[in-house]
């Protein structure tokens, strides 16, 4: 296991910058998640760690070694993609002893045999080892190429949004299982998503990327209740932070040009007035459309609230956080 | 607008059964959403309503007039499918001019009805672009714009946003809904997507295996849910099981637990053997002093809350508690349950049992 340095790292392509000067220390035994939306460098960010591009400035440590010159296969790394990428007409044994086999291993076939049992136990695919790849849901099919990153005992996992393909109930328990296994192991993995709630369940470290500059790196808590900017904020919260002008209640500090308020942050039953515009029952909590001096804003409320559209209700900041006028957090 | 109405349809492809005995009704001006996972009928029985496929038996009923075997051009409803189709090589306002000028209408009357539509939508400042250079969004509602123009007597849409990224989803199905709220038109949606159906619908029709599990509004499906799969399928994380083997019968208000007496709404119905206990994620609190004891697994934070997983006597469960609750993996928690919210699921066939709590609500098939 590993701990993995990137010193200013740039990377370009044709005239655009996908990294500029990125910086990051990911500690030995992290689950660090990029997060950020298409082209923000996520990706760019693991080609690079795994070898498959290389920085056009700035330099990768792993273990505090420099991975300059060095192959991807030098580097034992091991990625795992969206698409599952098995081979189809090998049984799930065969695919998972297939990066095992590699004569620069030349490992006896017994200890092949013995990790492959021990990985299968830990994924919960024992009973699937002799079936044939394409004969397994897709589920099972991405716990296979997450076992054959498994067992090469790399000393980073690098995962580029391995779960988005498959169904809601599937992702949650695979979420779980995922975290469970890098903790047992203390691996070293850095994972790339989308989704804000694999990024705050899984997540001992965040890093928030925009347009390839590395906006904010800390564990989950800390960019949800204390975020640098207006960026860093809207990355996570459901539903997203309300951005105000900060004038639009009584006092505001000096310099502040937008007040972000998250639904925790809206007390509501004193203050202003504002029009409730829709009431959305999910179940769980109830979103209140709110229309104040003409600004839209969502929050939360009790699942069976008695309010509906039309009705008033009053609402205060409490502990907001305020923006200046480049959004960055005061 | 109009009143849609679906009566024991049925619909058989070969021997495949798609839909067994459907049976609800779509009011006039609601925004109804027929959910379920891919495979559960849904979108056939959407395209019945249209006319796109026939019912085998039953009959379709909008406005009061039987129309389960007229052809979809008879009908006067229009249909927005999840790939928008517009002519590539028209300008926007030829998009949605088109289904006008096919029905023959002047076109004076044409241009003012196309504006109208176009300021409805936001579009008018694109009216004379061609198609291919717009967004997804702009695309999206051209297309819904071409359904608009004709004033039909419902909307009828098959997973609309699935092909969109999460964030322009969130804002698409925001801007939809309130298109709705303006123009009040019956609009029958297919979604997968149980928080965009909590979110967007009046109504929801809860589909599994060509069956309608549960119908109706979307605090009721998921405080009561008739199924447990409907239990499952709603809520994220969805309810939980208690595993137990005991009894209950008419006039119960406990139940018991391995090593605690339970409290639960009083019943209306009796059953014995395996039993699920159904709790909701937020409806189960810490409590020091309950006998009842959870061993933490794993802790999800999520900002405002945190999901924490425990295994208890009776199967593992999930609990939704406040994010500032300091829990550790490994310690055992004392836990209660909200009473009043239970559900007790008979456990073969997964049927809601009646209580005075929920039996207003479930209706089975």
């Amino acid at each position: 296991m590993a701990e993995v340095i990137l010193d200013s790292v740039t990377k370009g392509f044709e005239g655009t910058l996908a990294l500029d000067d990125v910086s990051i220390a990911i500690p030995d035994g992290s689950f660090v998640v990029l997060l950020g939306p298409t082209g923000a460098g996520k990706t760019t960010t693991l080609r690079l760690i795994s070898g498959l591009d290389k920085p056009d400035r700035g330099d990768i440590f792993i273990n505090g070694q420099s991975m300059k010159g060095l192959s991807p296969a030098q580097r034992n790394v091991a990625m795992v993609f969206q698409q599952y990428s098995l081979y189809p007409h090998l049984t799930v044994r065969e695919n998972l002893a297939f990066p095992l086999k590699s004569p620069l291993l030349n490992l006896p076939s017994e200890q092949i045999k013995k990790k492959i049992d021990d990985v299968a136990e830990i994924l919960q695919i024992s009973h699937k080892l002799d079936n044939k790849a394409t004969a397994l849901s897709g589920g099972e099919m991405q716990r296979v190429s997450i076992g054959r990153a498994l067992v090469r005992e790399p000393s980073i996992f690098l995962m580029d949004e391995p779960l988005s393909s498959l169904d809601a109930k599937l992702r949650s328990d695979l979420r779980v299982e995922l975290k469970n296994i890098q903790s047992n192991l203390g691996a070293t993995l850095l994972y790339v998503t989308h989704d804000q709630i694999e990024a705050m369940t899984m997540a001992t470290h965040i890093g928030v990327l925009d347009e390839g500059k590395l906006i904010q790196f800390g564990s989950p808590r800390e960019i949800y209740e204390n975020p640098i900017s207006i960026y860093s904020a809207s990355r996570l919260g459901q539903p997203r932070i309300n951005i105000l002008p900060a004038e639009i209640f009584d006092e505001s500090p000096k310099n502040a040009k937008f007040i972000g308020l998250r639904p925790e942050q809206i007390f509501q039953g004193k203050g202003h007035d504002s029009l409730v515009t829709r009431v959305e029952h999910l179940g769980d909590q109830t979103r209140l459309h709110l229309s104040f001096k003409n600004h839209d804003l969502i929050t939360v409320t009790d699942a069976h609230t008695p309010l509906s559209s039309g009705d008033i209700v009053k609402i205060q900041p409490e502990n907001p956080f305020y923006f200046d006028v480049n959004g960055a957090r005061l | 607008m109009a009143q849609i109405k679906i009566k024991n349809v049925r619909k058989d492809f070969g021997v495949f059964n798609a839909v067994k005995s459907s049976t609800f009704t779509i009011e006039d001006g609601e925004f109804f959403m027929l959910l379920g996972p891919s495979g559960c009928g849904k979108t056939t029985t959407l395209r019945m309503m249209a006319g796109l496929e026939l019912p085998t038996s039953g009959e379709i009923y909008i406005d009061g007039e039987e129309v389960g075997q007229k052809r979809a051009s008879e009908r006067d409803i229009a249909f927005v499918f999840q790939m928008f189709a517009l002519y590539p090589h028209m300008n926007v306002r030829k998009n949605i001019s088109y289904p006008l000028l096919s029905q023959g209408m002047p076109r004076s009357d044409v241009k003012k009805k196309v504006a109208e539509v176009a300021e409805i939508l936001g579009i008018l400042d694109i009216l004379d672009k061609p198609v291919g250079g717009l967004s997804g969004g702009d695309r999206q509602r051209v297309a819904l714009g071409r359904a608009i123009v004709r004033n039909p007597k419902a909307f009828l849409m098959d997973e609309p946003l699935g092909a969109l990224d999460a964030e322009f989803r969130e804002h698409m199905s925001e801007e939809l809904r309130a298109l709705h709220d303006r123009m009040k038109a019956t609009t029958v949606y297919v979604t997968h997507d149980q928080l965009e159906a909590m979110q967007m619908g009046d109504k929801i029709v809860v589909m599994n295996h060509g069956v309608v599990e549960q119908f109706g509004v979307p605090q009721d499906i998921y405080d009561w849910p008739a199924t447990k799969f409907v239990a499952q399928f709603i809520g994220s994380p969805p309810m939980n099981f208690l595993e137990i083997d005991g009894m209950v019968g008419i006039g119960s208000t406990t139940i018991e637990l391995s090593g605690m007496t339970q409290k639960i709404p009083e019943m209306r119905g009796g059953a014995k053997g395996r039993l699920n206990l159904g709790i909701r994620p937020e409806h189960i609190h810490f409590l020091d002093s309950s006998k009842y004891k959870g061993n933490v697994i794993n802790t999800e934070y999520l900002g405002t809350t945190q999901i924490v997983s425990l295994a208890t006597p009776d199967g593992e469960i999930k609990a939704r508690i406040p994010a500032n609750v300091a829990v550790k993996t490994g310690e055992n928690i004392g836990l209660e349950f909200d009473a009043r919210t239970i559900t007790v699921f008979e456990g073969e066939r997964g049927l809601a049992l009646p209580s005075v709590a929920n039996q207003g609500v479930i209706s089975h098939g």
